[in-house]
């Protein structure tokens, strides 16, 4: 979708602010925060791309007015509701008012070094590899109106194939519930002046990594 | 604002979200979902073992070891994996290194992806839209505002992470550094030269 959170190349949003000697949380409600998410993705509740595409459906006020955790927290009431773990009532009055689903595991302190374990985005490919290293391609001209990982700013822009990572879950397909659809991953170079015109940077080169349905042959 | 209105609306921000988010573990724990001793345990782990010392380890050995660093470098998974890591990196660390022709900076400008594994959790300006805008666009003023100056014919390498791919940059080792043990190279390397928005400290800066 073409939302707030797709922000490669906006302009105003002022200089990078660095915090000296940041601490981990500012909150502790940001620790319980973080650490339910992990919970929860251990559980097989819902998937990574679950949790970025409701943050993206926050109202865009909220979601530039937010602090991370808290559009982290938003996300995962969101989550929790429409996937059917909770209801709204419950989330209101603190307490379960019925019994919960089964879900396929619990994250425990026993199992916490798996649970702090990246899981693999490997699938098994569904075709033959259809660019190669040093092929240039063109960023399809598509707007989605649900999740992808494909930024605006490079959308009909050309570049060139530098890696590929093999076939990957498709974060397009899973955050709606259309499964794995696994597509082949490439990392793709653009010169900065491709991307911002002819007064950009001339040592400028961007590279986004991306699914091959976002991909057409230049 | 003043200060203090700043913290005054910071303060009452967060007592709303303590609320919220205690509602939201009690629920959540009540249905069998989570183990508020296993949240515990994460908040542990992300307080006191995964951090950017993790990284910096593996850049000070890439440093002193030429076939570790080629390793790395082919394939950063499996090269960090062996090192029998404290948190395993999983299948998709990619690493991207420094040199006096090509400097590498990491974004993610559609949320906030970042190799936990090898930082720990990102700092809140790598999470800000002020640097996931202007990363992609002008990395030279954003390199200005961490008050960094690279040559003006540098090649500026920008990786966005717009998968599952999570990019650590290999800085250059400093100058000066030479003899110099993995234990005390690793003191050299901040996480901002590992996210490629600083550069190592100056070996003067380290005992």
């Amino acid at each position: 979708m073409d939302g707030i959170h797709d922000m490669g190349g906006m302009d105003g949003f002022g200089k990078v602010e660095v915090e000296a000697n940041e601490p981990v949380f500012h909150a502790p409600w940001e620790g319980r925060v973080l650490a339910m998410q992990r919970a929860m993705g251990y559980a097989g509740a819902w998937h990574i791309d679950h949790s970025r595409y409701a943050q993206e459906r926050l109202p865009p006020a909220t979601y530039l007015t937010a602090s991370y955790y808290q559009r982290w927290a938003l996300a995962m009431e969101k989550n929790v509701v429409e996937r059917g773990y909770a209801s709204a009532e419950e989330l209101a009055a603190g307490h379960a008012l019925a019994p919960g689903k089964t879900l396929k595991r619990k994250l425990t302190p026993a199992v916490v070094q798996e649970g702090l374990t990246r899981g693999s985005f490997y699938r098994q490919a569904q075709g033959p590899q259809r660019f190669q290293i040093g092929d240039r391609v063109r960023m399809r001209n598509i707007h989605p109106a649900t999740h992808t990982r494909l930024p605006r700013y490079v959308r009909g822009h050309v570049g060139v194939i530098e890696m590929c990572h093999g076939c990957h879950m498709f974060p397009d397909s899973v955050a709606i519930d259309k499964g794995d659809d696994p597509q082949w991953l490439y990392t793709v170079v653009f010169d900065g002046r491709e991307l911002w015109g002819p007064d950009a940077d001339p040592t400028l080169k961007v590279s986004v990594d991306a699914f091959e349905p976002y991909l057409e042959k230049a | 604002m003043a200060s203090h209105d700043h913290d005054h609306h910071h303060g009452s921000e967060l007592s709303d979200m303590q609320l919220r988010v205690r509602a939201l573990e009690s629920v959540l724990s009540e249905k069998g979902y989570i183990d508020p001793a296993g949240l515990d345990a994460i908040i542990e782990a992300y307080e006191t073992k995964i951090g950017p010392h993790n990284g910096a380890r593996i850049v000070a050995k890439a440093w002193v070891d030429p076939a570790f660093k080629q390793e790395l470098l082919t394939d950063g998974s499996r090269a960090v994996a062996k090192l029998g890591h404290v948190s395993r990196v999983g299948d998709h660390l990619v690493v991207v290194e420094n040199t006096p022709q090509r400097h590498n900076m990491v974004v993610c400008t559609l949320c906030s992806c970042y190799p936990w594994e090898v930082l720990g959790l990102p700092p809140v300006w790598y999470k800000s839209a002020p640097y996931r805008s202007r990363a992609v666009k002008d990395p030279r003023g954003v390199l200005a505002d961490f008050g960094v100056t690279l040559p003006r014919d540098t090649e500026i390498r920008v990786w966005d992470s717009t998968a599952e791919t999570r990019f650590l940059v290999l800085p250059m080792r400093p100058a000066g550094t030479d003899g110099w043990s993995e234990e005390r190279l690793a003191q050299l390397v901040t996480r901002d030269s590992m996210i490629g928005t600083g550069l190592p400290k100056n070996p003067s800066e380290v005992a």
